[in-house]
Order: structure tokens, then sequence, then C-alpha cells
């Protein structure tokens, strides 16, 4: 025990003490931030001008199509398909001789394909001026119409959530977003430090050092050492993210000028309630506001404990199997590529499954995949997200738990029967079926 | 006197071959001990058996008088393997406390003592260094530091010498009769035969994971004798076969002669000086090492060894 806790604490520090750990630890918040936020900037600027001529006989679309930052639209008189470049346009649009109950379609021609966004936003204002149109049509006053368009803009779908005789507000969106980010992160890390474990091995044996340590300590001590100790060094690195995370929001907030902030605070001292407290707040405010509402409906302490022991479960189910891996390769790179394979497979194929999951956290696959120790730390995450006990019950996730667990308890025996043998052996190639008749021959 | 170590009827079998197929033999405390054979002989095998890294699949060890176990006998012993291994991107120091503390001492009697050593080699200066940055020489000086570090009464050495300059060897070679005589014992596992012939007190030689040759250097040497002698007389003067010995060959004033069955190097002097020849003088030539351990070798094919099903 005493010598196992020494190969944790070199494998530790050596890792810890590495620039290259500092330089990803505060290197990769900032590199997710400044991707956002690059593109951001580039969908806000990065877009071509278009420049729309609309051939429009009745002129009923003149009011519902209007010059966005993207694309300006004008009305010309002498335009037509064969002379709208000519005239310095990018596109034309040609409207139908529009009379109502009629279905007609309408044409974009362009010199350059316009995006699919862009597109959709032209023929929803299409449609819209012409759903319009019938209404009014129908006898519905102008005004009246306007009126109900502002009023509709402002209500939203508030989903609530059935919890015995309580119900609370539900966030689809959210539970998408965790979901789909604790699964994308436990995907990831799977594969950094599973392959650090391999690599890791692989030194050993390379450098022959194995065969001095194994004459001191027992080899599955040096596995579980070396296992243990760099999932310490992954709980390191996720810790020093929430922190620096929680930093940068703490400064991100600090930039909120105060006015906003104290009408946060009265929207949160109301409870949101108050119509007029609501209305009187600036939309900042307002924005704010919901966004911590939107925040608060997560069960986040659970979810944390929940990403903790499926990294940790996760980590400990694969790194054991890339052990396995590192300890039977030569020096040949290309050796490990192959035998990494049936590994690397279904990692890929469960973070595939936690997309699917993301948007339907109750198919008969997500209950599945949620169970199955390869894919249950990514698929079970995007599952929790949606509620706990709501959409996975407590057996499901006390089930799901309970076979991880003894999941990386039979990789880690597996392995360690195959890594016993592998790391003394030199100058074979060794293939999947030698390993697993090393794991299953006796003592 | 009773033997550190004792190995009975040690087997180790793979899928494809025997590679230690019933071995026996003591090793006396003290002694430096030489066990010797051709590449795949089952030496590495063996080692790793009495290191604890392999159990034996039938036989026993003992060590000091009890049942080897691994796990309580481990800092009794020093293993420094054939290949040689550290880690590349640790500093030394840091380096040899760590595999001085997982041998079971604590990190101040590991420092203290690794200070010591390296005062004594002159390696003080290599504390902060990358073993990276050693030469080959080098690493091979630091891992005995690291073998020898925690005193174990079993030292086990595969190749010891590979990769030093004559000065570095000789450096390890003294340090190896230096801890024979403070009472380690020394297993010593080489194919250089000359190294043997200068260092070991008993040897043993495996071939085909069996041993064919197990005693001291000087008996050995006597068992293999071919009752060749070398004459040394004044220049010109001609041997020729007789009844007691035939010549093997002739340089200078040196003769080589076998003496022939049934007579004794007495008979031969007899001749000698009733053939009024002036002898200058008059040696038994034993055969070296490496001449035993070819002779028995190439008798078994060993270089053909081919994998077989058991």
């Amino acid at each position: 025990m005493n010598k196992i806790w020494l190969i944790i604490q070199r494998e530790y520090t050596t890792r810890v003490k590495n620039k290259r750990f500092l330089i990803l630890t505060f290197l990769m918040p900032l590199l997710v931030v400044g991707l956002i936020a690059a593109s951001i900037a580039l969908s806000m600027s990065g877009t071509e001008q278009r420049k729309v001529a609309v051939v429009d006989p009745n002129g009923f679309f003149k009011t519902a199509l209007k010059n966005t930052s993207q694309i300006s639209f004008s009305f010309p008189n002498n335009v037509d398909t064969n002379n709208y470049t000519k005239q310095g346009f990018t596109d034309i649009l040609i409207l139908p001789n529009f009379e109502a109950d009629q279905k007609k379609d309408y044409i974009l021609r362009s010199k350059k394909s316009m995006g699919l966004m862009l597109q959709e936003s032209i023929s929803n204002r299409i449609n819209k001026a012409i759903e319009d149109r019938m209404l009014q049509k129908a006898g519905i006053q102008q005004n009246v119409l306007d009126s109900i368009h502002t009023a509709a803009q402002f209500a939203d779908l508030k989903a609530y959530e059935d919890k015995g005789n309580s119900s609370k507000e539900s966030s689809a969106g959210l539970a998408m977003g965790i979901g789909y980010a604790s699964g994308l992160l436990i995907y990831i890390t799977m594969f950094i430090y599973g392959a650090m474990v391999m690599r890791g091995v692989m030194e050993e044996k390379t450098n022959r050092i194995a065969e001095v340590i194994i004459s001191s300590v027992k080899p599955f001590e040096l596995m579980m050492g070396k296992i243990i100790g760099i999932g310490a060094v992954g709980l390191t690195q996720f810790i020093m993210w929430i922190v620096l995370v929680l930093g940068l929001l703490a400064v991100a907030t600090g930039f909120i000028p105060s006015d906003v902030q104290q009408q946060v605070t009265a929207l949160q001292q109301s409870n949101g309630q108050m119509g007029g407290q609501l209305a009187q707040a600036s939309e900042s405010a307002a924005r704010i506001y919901q966004i911590q509402q939107t925040i608060q409906t997560a069960n986040w302490p659970l979810i944390i404990f929940c990403f903790i022991f499926y990294f940790l479960g996760g980590y400990l189910f694969y790194s054991a199997l890339f052990a396995a891996v590192g300890s039977v390769v030569n020096e040949d790179p290309q050796d490990a590529q192959s035998l990494m394979f049936p590994i690397t497979m279904p990692l890929i194929f469960s973070y595939i499954i936690t997309n699917m999951v993301t948007q339907n956290p109750n198919t008969p696959i997500a209950f599945w995949a949620s169970m199955i120790p390869f894919s249950s730390p990514m698929v079970m995450m995007a599952r929790i997200a949606y509620g706990v006990p709501g959409t996975v019950a407590y057996w499901e996730l006390a089930l799901s738990m309970g076979i991880l667990i003894g999941g990386f308890l039979f990789t880690t025996w597996l392995s360690g029967k195959i890594y016993r043998t592998g790391i003394l052996l030199y100058g074979k190639k060794i293939t999947w079926k030698e390993m697993i008749k090393w794991a299953f021959k006796k003592a | 006197m009773e033997p550190l170590l004792s190995l009975k009827h040690l087997k180790k079998y793979y899928a494809t071959q025997k590679a230690v197929d019933d071995i026996s033999f003591d090793i006396q405390k003290g002694s430096i001990f030489g066990l010797l054979g051709p590449n795949g002989a089952g030496k590495t095998t063996l080692l790793r058996m009495i290191t604890g890294i392999f159990y034996p699949d039938a036989g026993e060890i003992v060590l000091d008088g009890k049942s080897f176990s691994p796990s309580e006998d481990i800092q009794k012993i020093g293993y420094m393997p054939e290949e040689r291994g550290l880690y590349k991107k640790m500093k030394i120091g840091e380096q040899a406390i760590y595999l001085a503390q997982v041998k079971g001492l604590s990190k101040k009697e590991a420092t203290e003592k690794i200070k010591y050593w390296f005062q004594k080699f002159e390696m003080e200066s290599w504390w902060n260094k990358k073993v990276e940055d050693l030469s080959k020489g080098m690493s091979q000086k630091l891992q005995f530091v690291i073998t020898v570090l925690h005193e174990p009464k079993l030292i086990i050495l595969d190749e010891p010498f590979s990769g030093l300059d004559p000065l570095n060897a000789n450096l390890i070679k003294d340090e190896i009769h230096a801890l024979a005589k403070r009472g380690s014992t020394i297993i010593f596992s080489t194919h250089r035969m000359e190294q043997v012939e200068e260092i070991c007190d008993h040897i043993v030689l495996v071939n085909l994971g069996k041993k064919i040759l197990d005693g001291t250097v000087s008996d050995i040497k006597q068992q293999y004798k071919e009752n060749i002698f070398t004459i040394q007389t004044e220049q010109g003067v001609l041997l020729r076969d007789n009844a007691t010995f035939s010549v093997i060959k002739m340089q200078g004033g040196k003769t080589l002669v076998k003496i022939n069955d049934g007579y004794s190097s007495n008979d031969v002097l007899t001749y000698l000086i009733n053939e009024k020849v002036t002898i200058m003088g008059y040696n038994e030539l034993l055969p070296s090492l490496n001449e035993i351990f070819i002779k028995l070798v190439e008798d078994t094919h060993a270089n053909a060894r081919a994998f077989q099903n058991i």
C-alpha cells in the first residue's frame, strides 16, 4: 500500500510540475472562451452583403421586407432575371401576382447561392406577409394585427416538470447544453488521460525501467499507481478549470453597470412575479435575470457530483484498457494505433449516442447506453441533465453507477493480468487474441 | 556453511518452450557467483524468478534459510537487469530517491546513502541533471549505484560492464569485490568469459533450460583439462611425436603438446631429459572458460534452439 502511494506521488508530481500541464490548465479555458467569442464575432461580421432586387407587382411585401445588416431590399421597376447583376444586385426575388387563398411559389435567383439561414429568414418574412394579407382580407384591421404581433413576441413557452405534488420549471435548452457539454468533456478527457496512461506505460516498458520497478513492487501496484496518479492529475485540472471559470464569471459580472445590477437584485427580490418590476427593468437586466433563473432550474450539486463520479468511473474503466494496450506495445507506435482501435471505437460510438440522447433522453437506446459501462459515463450525464428523478429514475442512476463500478473493477483485473505479462515481453508483436489468452490464464 | 540462496528443482515452462527445466544449485554467502549461458538459455527467466518477478511453475527458492517470499524479501535483493532502464525525463537525484523508496528505504535514509555513493563515484554534479543528458556509461554507473544503494544481501547484476570504459569497469569491479568482502552475495550473469574468470568464485552454466556445469572456476578447469602442456626450449630444438606425447603446435621456442593417454607429465619430462633437451619452461595449459563454454554449448546446437510444443 505504501509503495502504491509512492508511485501515485511520482506520477502526480512529475506531471503537475511539468510546464505543459500548467499551460494546458490555463490556456484551455481561455481557448474555449476565445473560440466562442471568435465564432460569434465571425458570424456577426464575416458574412457578405446581399443586395436583393424584389419584383413585387402588387406591392404587398414592401413593408414586410425590411433591410437587415446582411440584406438590403430594393424595389426597382425595370429589373428582370437577365439584367439584375448588371444593375448591381446580387439576387433577384420574384414574387407572384398574389391573390388570396391561392398557393404560388416565389423565386429567388442568385449569382452566388444564398446561405440556408438567409433563405429561411426571407421566406419567413414573406410567409408572414402572406398570412397578414390573408388575415386582412378576412377583415382584421392593420392596427389590430400590429398589436397582436407585439403581444405575441413577449410570450414564452414555460415548460414545467411535475414532481409529486410540486412542479418545477424545467429548461430543455439548458438540459441539452449541460448534457452535451459534460458528455463532450468526459469524452475528451477519456482520450487525453487514457492516452496519457498508455504513453506512460509504454515509456516504462521501452525504457526498460519496468523491470527494475517490478523487482520491487507488484506489476498490479505499478499499473494502479499510474492510473490513480494520472486520474488525480485530471481531477486537479478539472478543479482548476472550475475555479478559473468561476473567476472569469466574477470578473465578467464586474463589468455589468451598477444600475443594471440593482435592477437584477430587485427582480430577484420580487421573484420576477410582479409585471411592473419586469416592465420597468431594462432589457439587459431582464435578460440577466432570466439567465439566472434558467441556470437555477438545474440541480447543480447532483450534476457536479455525478460528473465527478462518471468522470472517475469512466476514466478508471477506460484507462485500465489503455494501460493493457500500452503494456503490449513495443517501440512501434503503429502497433499502438491498431491495438487502440477496439478501445477508441466504443468511445467514439458513445459520443455519437450522447449527441442523440441530448435531444431524446428517454429512448430505449438512451436507457441501455446509460447502463453499459462503455458508454454510460457520457450518455448518463446527458440524461441526468434532464432531471433526476424526472427523466432518470433513482434506481436507474444507482444501477448505472453500480454497473460502472463493477465494470472498472473488471477491466482493471483483466488489464492487470495482461499488463503483468506484456510489460516484460519484448520484441514480439502481440495480438488481441493473445492478450485475451493471457487475461484468462490462471496465475 | 549454509548457503545464502539455494534453488531446488526450479521449473518454468512457457507456451512454446521449457525456459527453465529443473535447475538446482546453491550460492554461498559472500561469494561472487557467475551464471553463464548462451542467449536464450533461460538465464533471464531464472533471474526473474529469483527476484520475484516470475513465480516458478515448480520447485522452491530458499533465501537466507527461509522459503523465498517476494513481498518480504524484495528488500534483500538488488537487481540490475540486462536491459537497463531509468526515467529519461526525471531528475537524477529525485529518481534515485524514488527508486530507493520503492525498495523500502525512508526518504531520509535514501538521501543520505545516495549522497554517499554519488560522492564516492564523483557523481554529485549530476543531481539536478536528467538521465537523457547522461552518456551510456554514465547511466550504467547510476544504475549500479541504484542497485546496491539499499545494501541488499543478494545483488544480481546482469551484464554489468557492457558499455563501460576500462576505467569505469575497474571502478565497478573493485566495488563488486568490496561488496562481497562486506558480506553481500553477488550473482553475476554474463557471456563475457574473461570477466568471469577474473571475478567469479563459482559458476553455473545453463543451456536449453538445464544446468550443464556447476563448480568453482579452478575445479571446472581441472575437470575439462585435456592434458595439454607448453614446453619451452632453446631456439631451434625440434620436438617430435613419441610415445608420451604428440605435438600440436610449435612456435619459436614454445611447443604445445598433448600427453598421450596412459602417461603422466613426469613421463614427458623423463623423455625430454633422456633426449637431452634443455627445458626452460614447462607448464600445464588449462582450457579457458571460453573454450569450455563453446565446447559444451556447441555440442547441443543451442544456437538453433527451435520452438517446440510441450
